[in-house]
């Protein structure tokens, strides 16, 4: 059942991209730890962080646009599903510093010394543990994602009006992990990791590690995403995001449909951040900015909704783009993304890719099928 | 004695009164369906028929009122509009609505009765069984040249039948049909009309909703006039055409 | 038993102010004579210096703090020889009596001793002498700090300084610590110590709760209930006070949440435009306030108390234009996709707020207040600003001139019929495309306004419109959409929430804690506070 449900999700061109960025994961931390750094093909360090960086993204791209390119929920509030997976990662990696701090205490993080702090709160419990960790990355979106769903979803909260919550859910979540009584990290996040299962996080074996993992966890997204949307259920998704009340007329439980796939997508963007957190070596509340969030809506917007490898094109694409910008021209960054924003929507609403299959079926007049042809609104 | 008449109705409505901000937008108003029967319903603008829908399918809860089905044991107006559907009652909309970006085949494949749970079509595959009923669905509806195609590239009468044809996959045991040939040919109207017929001959339940007299007449079946939110008069075609109170709402007094 | 209390005190206060006027009255007969007080400093024996301190302190003469002073600081010096009493300055040797310097001062001066006899003695000379200070807020200081140490000992100078004090502010603060000395007393007698807890019960402030019910345990029970009482009727009516000042400051904020959100409402509630850089807007009025400004400032300094009426009519325009620039080049392409547009307009945000950043820079940009906004005044027991008073009832005139341009003017008319029938109002010749144009430059220019007077309470960068518009968008949802009205009572309501929860909370987490009942709120009610109902508004 699983087999079928998985095999079915890998059309020609899953697996084209599959192959493309199973090669990248293999390449690339092979370039950096082979070859000698005069070569011309090495890659530096630094690029292996980025790329890295990039894949994470292109998860919460796809995350993203498993709910509203083929749902049609408009999340602005992913980048806290991001967030909340990469501060559950960061407390395994705060843990793992031990006496290594600057205070030296060997369980509380060098911030609860400096505020004075006794004992470890509760919630930091058992967070030393990599797996117990691990569960908890998936487990927090999911369950604050659920909780927010079922509320949001089985009442109609539909539209624009869902935008605004999800972004209200963000906000309140960046002000919450601002205050110091949180207990976690305050201002500051979390920081100066010293390692993750033993290997040191600075060192260019772990980076690379890191990074080949990064993009193990794109193709499994991508893959799992595929499988969703061509299933029958995806298919609901699809039908929900066109015509809601037909779909519910049929008999469609409309709101569960809505939750499960919303819950689903904020686990794979809390793997995302999870994977994001050791790579940039810090996570601070402002990951919860409504600015991060609707920066992601665009990455998919860009690369082309309703298309799961236009989500990954786009993520790196647009954050390839911020990369150059910063270096060359900083204070152009906001005016080109400001301005991406305005020109896809107006110009190229089905982003890069669905703009070119649309242009490919026209010529084959078959469209792939993992391209769900865009809303109509 | 109530309870004696919605026991032998499939849907009874007794007394339903719903307003909007002060808009009373139904009356009182009261309707039985037998099994098997087939009705149609004519009305002015504003008469209260798509809000009388909303009623049964669970779209607006009743203010007072009645609204059952299968002879009184269910009361719809406790439940939410996928469990109605569920229990087999299907509504086509006034305006045709049918998925759009999904082909003609899917649309059917969707509304076939199955499993609704997210779990269960996740991992869903077709079966021959229901295969062989699409096949079926789309030759009733006449659209299996084009099953392949995406239904907004179906013309305006296409996409109603493609929404009966889904309203049969159902497999309902009642289906509501809102102003079906709104917007059709002759030739189409005629057609739709041959079609709601087949469906009430093998042995369906159908209330359709129609402003559209030549049709009603291709019909011939009872037919129940409603005007302001309540029923004003219920007969043949012939009978009620010549009620005086009918007359009076239609040309104006 | 209220009105006789009260009368007690007051003839007790009298009895009392005559007691402690006639130890004053002695040291004016014998005034400014300290001459056989200082030859006593020179006696070189503690009893003495005691005495000698205790005339000085009463003595009422100019140079008696200094001395005091100087005894405490160990500069006070004395030659019995010559009989000299002098201070040791930076620059040398002053005559103590007289401060003249001493041109050839004798060589045996040394320094008065002090025991702790001396030095306990001192410190109360040296409070009496503050308590006597010819400067006013010395003297309320010294007045307060005897107020919470409650020093028996300090009773006699009180009494004496009360007598001669003629500031009322003073005056009422000599009376609060006699009567927190009398108070705890335990030999001042049941009838004073009463007529002390109801003058404590008229200062009415947290101090002198603490003072009513810190009495000691021996205390005779009809003190110790008298104090009870008037602790709890203090306690009563401060909690009122706080709720007053709570409601009064939840006002203020929900008129700032008002500014920001009334321009909101139109383009959002009324046009149905997701318009993400509204806050921009909001953020370009601000900056056109501090472009006026500065012209001002260079040009016509005299002007700047009608900076902000010559800013907001700019500022409208300024944020209007953008609007309609906005509104003909982008929005109109997107009607009907609100998500589009709510992206498209995320963008012109960041635009707008990156073209603001190169011209002006990031930093925080002075707006000054004119000066009928400056200042405060209180109100009872609330301080307000003038500012935030204007803030107030400037939001208020924007709603009503807002409220008063679509019911009554022509223009308005259109605006509501468009947004309520366009297919209608177009057939009846209404220029759609161009109503639609001018109602969302009308919500943009108010937003303009809005930033007028948010320049005013915040910081002008461009990141001002940031903070607003997630406010602005909880505001206009809440209150419920296409409702003007619904937007101010949504504005208010989530000010005062606010406001009520902050003491609670604290200000961050009460914000969080409004944005989650909001979220909540949508759930239950999703169209807003005063949405309309049934199948009209159901797309």
């Amino acid at each position: 059942m699983i087999g079928y449900f998985l095999k079915n999700g890998l059309d020609a061109r899953v697996r084209l991209a599959l192959v493309v960025i199973l090669a990248i994961a293999v390449l690339v931390p092979a370039s950096n730890l082979l070859l000698p750094e005069s070569s011309p093909f090495h890659v530096p360090t630094y690029l292996v962080t980025l790329f890295g960086k990039y894949a994470t993204y292109a998860v919460l791209a796809l995350a993203l646009d498993l709910v509203w390119g083929y749902c049609g929920i408009l999340s602005l509030g992913h980048g806290a599903f991001f967030a909340l997976g990469g501060y559950a990662m960061g407390m395994y990696l705060m843990r793992q510093i031990g006496t290594r701090g600057v205070y030296g205490d060997p369980v509380l993080p060098d911030f609860m010394v400096f505020l004075n702090w006794k004992e470890l709160p509760w919630y930091w419990y058992g967070f030393d543990h990599f797996a117990f960790a691990m569960i908890m990355v998936v487990l927090v979106p999911g369950i604050l994602a659920f909780v927010f769903g079922w509320f949001a979803f089985r009442s109609r909260v539909t539209g624009v009006y869902l935008s605004i919550i999800t972004q209200a859910l963000t906000y309140a979540l960046l002000l919450a992990f601002f205050r110091n009584d949180m207990g976690f990290g305050g201002n500051n996040g979390l920081t100066d990791f010293k390692d993750i299962l033993g290997f040191n996080v600075q060192a260019d074996g772990t980076r690379a590690a890191l990074f080949a993992l990064s993009c193990l966890l794109v193709a499994l997204g991508l893959v799992l995403a595929a499988a969703i949307v061509n299933s029958k259920l995806g298919k609901v998704l699809v039908a929900i995001r066109d015509a809601e009340s037909r779909t519910r007329f049929i008999g469609y439980r409309v709101a569960t449909y809505k939750t499960f796939v919303f819950t689903v997508s904020a686990m794979l963007a809390g793997l995302a951040g999870a994977l994001y957190v050791p790579q940039v070596g810090i996570i601070n509340p402002s990951e919860f900015s409504p600015a991060n969030s609707i920066e992601a809506v665009i990455w998919v917007a860009v690369g082309g909704r309703g298309t799961l490898v236009g989500a990954v094109v786009g993520a790196v694409a647009v954050n390839w783009g911020k990369t150059w910008f910063t270096g060359v021209l900083p204070s152009f960054w906001l005016f080109a993304l400001g301005g991406l924003f305005v020109l896809v929507t107006l110009f190229l609403p089905k982003g890069i890719v669905g703009t070119w299959s649309e242009w490919r079926a026209k010529r084959k007049a078959t469209p792939p099928s993992d391209a769900a042809p865009a809303p109509a609104e | 004695m109530t309870e004696a008449l919605a026991a032998n109705a499939l849907l009874y409505l007794d007394d339903v009164k719903v307003s909007f901000d002060g808009f009373k937008a139904l009356k009182g108003l009261s309707l039985t369906i037998e099994p098997g029967e087939m009705r149609a319903i004519i009305g002015p603008n504003g008469a209260g028929k798509t809000t009388m829908m909303d009623c049964i399918t669970g779209k607006t809860r009743p203010d007072e009122g009645e609204v059952s089905f299968e002879g009184g044991s269910i009361d719809l107006t406790k439940l939410d509009e996928a469990t109605i559907a569920e229990l087999g009652i299907g509504r086509k909309f006034q305006k045709p609505t049918v998925f759009e970006s999904h082909t003609v085949e899917d649309n059917l494949y969707l509304a076939l009765k199955s499993d609704r749970g997210p779990l269960a079509t996740l991992f869903h595959r077709l079966s021959g069984a229901e295969a062989a009923r699409i096949d079926e669905l789309l030759a009733t509806i006449k659209l299996t040249a084009r099953r392949s195609d995406l239904a907004k590239n179906l013309s305006h009468g296409q996409k109603q039948w493609l929404e009966i044809g889904m309203l049969l996959a159902q497999e309902p045991k009642l289906l509501l049909v809102d102003e079906p040939v709104a917007g059709m040919t002759d030739a189409e109207t005629m057609e739709t009309a041959a079609l709601l017929r087949r469906i009430h001959e093998s042995g369906k339940s159908v209330v359709v909703v129609e402003h559209d007299m030549a049709f009603v007449r291709e019909l011939g079946v009872k037919v129940t006039v409603l005007h302001e939110g309540g029923v004003l008069s219920e007969g043949s075609i012939d009978h009620v055409a010549s009620d005086p109170r009918v007359i009076e709402v239609y040309l104006g007094r | 038993m209220n009105a006789n209390v009260r009368r007690l005190a007051r003839s007790a206060l009298l009895i009392l102010a005559f007691l402690s006027a006639l130890p004053l009255l002695g040291a004016t007969a014998k005034a400014q004579d300290i001459s056989a007080a200082m030859a006593k400093f020179t006696a070189d024996s503690y009893s003495d210096t005691v005495a000698a301190i205790g005339e000085v302190a009463s003595s009422g003469h100019p140079r008696a703090a200094a001395i005091v002073q100087a005894i405490q600081d160990g500069k006070l010096e004395f030659d019995t020889a010559s009989k000299t009493v002098a201070i040791r300055t930076a620059t040398g040797v002053v005559d103590a009596a007289t401060g003249d310097a001493l041109a050839t001062p004798p060589a045996g001066l040394t320094p008065v001793r002090a025991n702790n006899r001396v030095r306990s003695v001192l410190a109360a000379a040296l409070g009496s002498l503050t308590l006597m200070s010819p400067n006013p807020a010395k003297r309320l200081e010294a007045a307060e700090a005897v107020f919470k140490s409650r020093d028996q000992g300090a009773l006699a100078t009180i009494e004496a300084a009360l007598a001669k004090e003629s500031e009322a502010r003073v005056r009422s603060a000599f009376e609060a610590a006699r009567a927190a000395i009398v108070l705890h007393k335990a030999d001042a007698g049941e009838d004073a110590r009463l007529a002390a807890a109801a003058v404590l019960k008229a200062r009415g402030d947290q101090d002198a709760v603490a003072t009513l019910r810190g009495l000691p345990s021996d205390t005779p029970k009809r003190v110790k209930d008298t104090a009870e009482t008037a602790a709890k009727a203090i306690e009563t009516s401060l909690a009122m006070w706080a709720s007053v000042q709570n409601a009064v400051y939840g006002v203020s904020l929900g008129s700032v949440l008002l500014l920001a959100a009334i321009g909101l409402a139109i383009t959002f509630g009324v046009m149905g435009i997701i318009n993400m850089a509204h806050g921009e807007m909001v953020m370009l009025g601000a900056y056109t306030t501090f472009v006026v400004q500065e012209v001002i400032r260079t040009h016509a300094p005299g002007l700047f108390d009608w900076s902000l009426a010559i800013a907001i009519p700019l500022a409208f325009l300024v944020s209007g234009a953008v609007g309609v620039v906005l509104e003909r080049g982008i929005i109109r392409f997107l009607y009907g996709r609100p998500l589009e547009t709510l992206l498209a307009t995320w963008g012109v945000s960041l635009v707008l707020q990156q073209t603001v950043r190169s011209i002006f820079g990031a930093n925080n940009r002075e707006v000054g207040a004119p000066s009928w906004m400056s200042g405060s005044f209180e109100l009872g027991n609330i301080t307000m600003t003038w500012g935030r008073l204007w803030i107030v009832v400037f939001a208020l005139a924007v709603f009503v001139g807002l409220i008063l341009i679509l019911k009554k003017t022509p223009a308005g008319l259109q605006m509501r019929a468009v947004t309520q029938n366009r297919a209608m109002a177009s057939a009846m010749g209404i220029r759609t495309p161009f109503v639609d144009a001018l109602t969302f430059g009308l919500g943009c220019g108010i937003a303009g306004i809005a930033g007028v007077a948010l320049s005013q309470i915040d910081n002008v960068s461009p990141n001002l419109g940031q903070s607003y518009i997630i406010d602005s968008f909880m505001v206009v949802v809440f209150g419920g959409v296409g409702n003007l009205w619904g937007t101010l009572v949504g504005a208010l309501t989530l000010g005062v929430v606010n406001k009520f929860l902050e003491p609670f909370a604290g200000a961050v987490l009460g914000k969080i804690l409004v944005l989650v009942f909001i979220i909540l709120f949508i759930q239950k009610r999703p169209r807003g506070l005063f949405a309309l109902k049934g199948r009209a508004v159901e797309s």
